[in-house]
């Protein structure tokens, strides 16, 4: 028994130090992202290998979310004769949670496993060490880069989520079940207004930034070779998922 | 002159570096030699600002550098090179980016010079042009570690850091690699640490060697000296036996 305390009590100490970690870890990386040298070019590099290459995955998740919504929606409604709303349900559902949670979730598996990979390889291969011995800071060349890119291609990915997903349920409600377009377009009119799309900016922000945050501390603290590679890789893919629900209700509680 | 004054350092409790003092003389190759594991590449990269030791001195012009922070310990870190021992090259450069990226982070020479810099060091590696556009992943060993001490060397360093110049390479392209080494000291005179396993063919290289084991420095000398060493440690090891290997 009380070695089941002190295991317990060892592990809270454990996460509440590796928070910490890596809340330094992030004020480091993006104090360097106001001190020269400024590296645009490796910004839009990464912008490219987090937002450009996730797009089509996005897009075909945001697809097919949007016309299984659709379809639930419109069965739903059908009972209380209001499809006419469809519009509305659907664009709320992905505006206000779909669109941000899924879009996060995606970018982890696709670009944070991704991120983590490289970062470790290069930790386990001595480039990290080289970057350093050339007087040149690895956090600033290799991390903030990454970072920067995150937050700013998460809400573009989540925006073309919520449009793609939106055309899905178009493309359901409408075309295949016979809802007016007019109204399915008029109902999403009247019914989102700007704190929904505030709100989903906000949660794709927070998502973009935890999600390679996260890559990037695991990758830059791997250890013991490829198993160290392959181990963080799932770390970053379970942890960022996990703290983008857990983020997800933490923010929308304080946007309700 | 590089000084290494009674370095400590441990891991998980366990002491790799106990008390490990050292003289580099200035323009000279220095080599640490040893068994796999003993320690060597830890001190190499106290030396080089990697790691902080738990307590002693790096000395180097008469400046405690495992002191030294922020900008100062950049602008030391500007004065040396380092091969590492995978050649640490960046995978998603080619041999030609990754060796100007030293120039173009550190300096603001314009291209034209900054290609014609990476060529002659080219040449001096015994490499041909066709390599400049290839990816690390396509180049053999011999040529990583060319590559690796082209970008090394691209700065023209005070001091150079061998980590296990020579492993996983053929003997042929080991003695070439250590007749490289050799060349690059005659001609631009620099102060080296060499860290090697490799014997003897470490020796062709060195001015002096010191030989780690159990975190100590436990004997020092030309590379005759260490030859002809009373320790049977030394001589366990120079012969490469096999119950010192496995003691």
């Amino acid at each position: 028994m009380v070695n089941l305390v002190r295991q317990l009590g060892q592990r809270s100490l454990n996460i509440v130090q590796e928070a910490g970690a890596m809340l330094i870890f992030l004020l480091e990386s993006l104090g360097l992202a106001f001190m020269p040298p400024f590296r645009p070019r490796r910004v839009l590099q990464e912008i490219y290998k987090i937002g450009v290459k996730s797009t089509l995955i996005v897009m075909l998740t945001g697809a097919f979310t949007g016309m299984v919504m659709a379809l639930q929606g419109y069965y739903t409604l059908r009972q209380y004769g209001s499809e006419g709303a469809l519009g509305a349900a659907v664009a709320l559902s992905l505006i206000r949670e779909m669109g941000p949670v899924l879009t996060g979730i995606m970018v982890s598996a696709r670009a944070g496993s991704a991120v983590t990979a490289e970062i470790g390889i290069m930790r386990i291969t001595e480039q990290l060490d080289a970057l350093d011995t050339m007087a040149v800071n690895p956090m600033q060349y290799v991390v903030m880069p990454k970072l920067l890119a995150g937050i700013i291609a998460v809400p573009l990915l989540t925006a073309i989520f919520d449009v793609v997903g939106i055309l899905g349920g178009y493309l359901v409600g409408v075309i295949l079940l016979g809802v007016s377009s007019g109204s399915y377009f008029a109902s999403m009119k009247q019914s989102v207004v700007a704190l929904d799309i505030n709100g989903g900016i906000v949660k794709s922000l927070v998502f973009g930034l935890t999600i390679i945050l996260v890559a990037c501390y695991k990758g830059f603290y791997t250890e013991h070779g490829a198993e160290g590679v392959s181990k963080a890789t799932n770390q970053t893919v379970v942890l960022s998922a996990v703290l983008v629900l857990a983020w997800d209700y933490v923010l929308t509680s304080f946007f309700m | 002159m590089i000084k290494i004054i009674n370095l400590v350092k441990s891991f998980n409790g366990q002491k790799v570096l106990d008390g490990i003092t050292l003289e580099m003389p200035r323009g000279q190759i220095t080599v640490v030699i040893g068994k796999s594991g003993v320690g060597k590449s830890v001190l190499l990269k106290h030396i080089v600002g990697l790691l902080k030791p738990d307590s002693g001195q790096i000395i180097v012009d008469g400046q405690d550098m495992s002191r030294l922070g922020g900008r100062k310990l950049r602008e030391f870190k500007r004065r040396f090179g380092v091969l590492f021992q995978g050649g640490a090259l960046f995978d998603s450069l080619n041999a030609f980016e990754n060796i100007a990226f030293p120039l173009r982070e550190k300096t603001r020479l314009p291209e034209a010079e900054i290609a014609q810099r990476v060529r002659d060091r080219l040449a001096q590696m015994q490499l041909t042009s066709e390599v400049e556009t290839k990816l690390p992943d396509e180049l053999s060993g011999g040529m990583k570690k060319r590559v690796a001490l082209a970008r090394a060397m691209i700065q023209e360093p005070e001091i150079m850091f061998f980590d296990e110049p020579v492993t996983g390479l053929d003997p042929p392209m080991s003695n070439t690699v250590f007749h490289l080494i050799s060349k690059t000291h005659r001609e631009s005179g620099y102060t080296a640490l060499v860290v090697s396993h490799d014997l003897p063919e470490v020796f062709q290289v060195a001015d002096q060697v010191a030989m780690l084991h159990k975190g100590r420095i436990i004997a020092a000398g030309t590379p005759e000296e260490l030859q002809n060493h009373s320790d049977p440690v030394v001589q366990s090891f120079i012969r490469g036996e096999v119950d010192f290997l496995e003691a």
